[in-house]
């Protein structure tokens, strides 16, 4: 069943003003559970709008979003609940840190969900340890830590909820290529381990390609496709007219094609390029 | 002497409210050399110092030890400062953050109004600036309401208007999305390519560093590199440990030589990749 599915959910800023802007145009799409997701889409394009719908930030203007199968903002009661359910950790969550200890501030969540002391406590350390934080660190003030480390605590903020959707708009943001390999490496752990579902968005195409199994394409407001990984991939010069871009490796491996060489599928992860090329100059 | 000129250049932030004071060393002796109209990538993880030595070249910070030498002033004489800060202009990693107008072309011509230049001056080079970044159409809009890409080309542009020598650009493309990070880059290259400004590009982005004509690495306050991009991207491992990457087609090249396949490593754009694997593949199909 779908955890999260959209009927013709439709959000305007500004309505009424000379301001208007659709943001989010008539979008109707299904996640299954467990899926591990990629949102890609111009600045501007309706991407970060939509996200905030599916833990009910936002109110749609029009249409209606289902979070595992109820319908919100029916009985606003039921919000709370929602918002437990579906994870949202901002861009540079680290800028919303505030307590005294990391501890403290990862315990946030879960008190406010009124669990006791000891599960609290439990969740704290399993989610430290997943986001690679010495227990060590737990009693400091999270001012106190590096960039990368605070976005740890941030993210693990998140995920003591044990929500059984994640959303993380530009996680690895700001962050050089180790660390964005940790933090998006943990991410992938954590959806392995936890098997709930986890939407990533991302400028970035080649850590999408390597970190996601389906891909949902935003352009102008509107639904481009959601689909898989590779099928997205397929369409690199519809991608690349709306702005957006394929990775360096697919780009090499389309002008191979064009140029005559066979080759069978799409290619848009290294691991997967080198394996290919093995594969095709052993067969010569 | 060459146009930026570094000497054994130390740097350390110290926290005065600790008692005794943490003095956190950032800049451990670094050398480094930039000719006028260079176009000089700075790569390094974050924390290695890369973007306290870029502050150090328009004198936002002043070093503790060694010198800091533009165009031959010295960084240290106080004197110097408005004319090196009229040579060295700085373009930071968020847009917003650079931006104090409510129009366009007011925020371009804001530094302009403060230096004194006359009006009808301003006018001519605020218009020139935001036809080199392709911003002219755009010089009546709001800037809030530009997209970030078009915002960093705004925030050039009001740099530009100052007629700088060197642009020294902190992750300009950090938080663009991929249009916007190609426009940008496309900017700073026509920049120096057709109007010989000198580049300073911090970046985490490999495939934008491997355009330049030379990378420095910076590592815990030192520069461990400082090469053609070619010699240094094709140290993968090296680049690797440090925590930092190569571009995609130079980890494939990098792959197939390794396991023993006649192809350089020294390769870093797609069309040198194209070209050697097409030549590996196909040179294989004639024998």
């Amino acid at each position: 069943m779908a955890i999260i599915k959209t009927e013709d959910l439709t959000y305007v800023y500004g309505d009424g003003t000379p301001f208007r802007k659709v943001a989010v145009d008539h979008v109707n799409l299904e996640i299954d559970e467990g899926e591990m997701v990629g949102v890609i889409g111009h600045t501007g394009s309706g991407k970060s709008t939509l996200i905030q719908h599916f833990n009910g930030l936002l109110k749609a203007t029009s249409g209606s979003v289902y979070i595992d199968g109820e319908r919100l903002w029916d009985d606003k009661a039921k919000l709370r609940p929602v918002r437990f359910k579906v994870g949202l950790v901002f861009q540079y969550p680290e800028y919303q840190l505030f307590e005294e200890t990391c501890y403290k501030d990862i315990a946030f969540g879960p008190k406010n969900m009124g669990l006791d002391k000891q599960e609290i406590d439990r969740r704290i350390k399993e989610t430290a340890k997943l986001v690679g934080l010495p227990a060590s660190l737990l009693d400091k003030s999270p001012f106190e830590l590096s960039g990368g480390q605070k976005r740890r605590v941030a993210i693990a903020g998140v995920m003591a909820m044990e929500p059984k959707v994640l959303i993380l708009d530009e996680p690895a943001s700001g962050l050089d290529p180790k660390g964005r390999e940790q933090i998006l490496g943990l991410i992938k752990e954590y959806h392995q381990e936890k098997k709930n579902t986890v939407v990533l968005v991302s400028h970035s195409m080649e850590d999408i390609a390597k970190h996601t199994t389906k891909i949902l394409v935003m352009n102008k407001s509107k639904l481009f496709c959601y689909d898989d990984t590779a099928k997205v991939f397929h369409r690199a010069k519809e991608l690349e007219e709306m702005g957006l871009a394929v990775p360096q490796i697919t780009r090499v491996f389309n002008r191979l094609k064009a140029m005559g060489v066979q080759i069978g599928d799409d290619v848009y992860t290294t691991k997967y390029a080198k394996q290919l090329l093995l594969k095709m100059l052993a067969n010569q | 002497m060459s146009y930026i000129h570094i000497r054994g250049l130390e740097f350390s932030y110290v926290n005065e409210l600790e008692e005794p004071p943490v003095v956190n060393k950032v800049l451990k002796g670094i050398d480094l050399d930039i000719e006028k109209g260079e176009f000089v990538a700075v790569l390094g993880h974050n924390g290695s110092g890369k973007s306290t030595l870029a502050k150090c070249i328009n004198a936002i910070n002043l070093p503790e030890k060694g010198e800091v030498v533009v165009d031959g002033l010295d960084t240290i004489q106080e004197d110097n400062l408005l004319p090196i800060r009229k040579r060295v202009g700085m373009v930071f990693q968020n847009p917003d953050n650079q931006i104090v107008a409510t129009i366009v072309e007011e925020d371009v011509a804001f530094a302009l109004e403060n230096l004194g230049v006359e009006p009808s001056e301003i006018r001519r080079r605020v218009d020139e600036a935001l036809q080199t970044v392709g911003m002219y159409e755009y010089r009546m809009h709001a800037p809030h309401k530009l997209s970030g890409g078009q915002k960093q080309r705004v925030a050039i542009a009001g740099i530009l208007a100052m007629k700088p020598d060197c642009i020294v650009l902190d992750e300009p493309t950090a938080m663009l999305d991929p249009k916007g990070r190609n426009e940008v880059l496309k900017t700073i290259k026509m920049l120096n390519k057709e109007q010989g400004v000198t580049i300073v590009l911090i970046t985490h982005y490999m495939e934008e560093a491997a355009q330049a004509d030379r990378v420095v690495v910076i590592e815990g306050g030192e520069k461990i590199m400082d090469n053609v991009p070619k010699k240094v991207f094709s140290q993968v491992d090296i680049m690797r440990n440090l925590g930092l990457d190569v571009p995609q087609v130079t980890e494939i090249v990098d792959f197939l030589k390794k396991q023993g396949y006649d192809i350089s490593n020294e390769i870093i754009t797609e069309d040198e990749c194209v070209e050697a694997l097409a030549k590996l593949l196909q040179g294989r199909t004639e024998q």
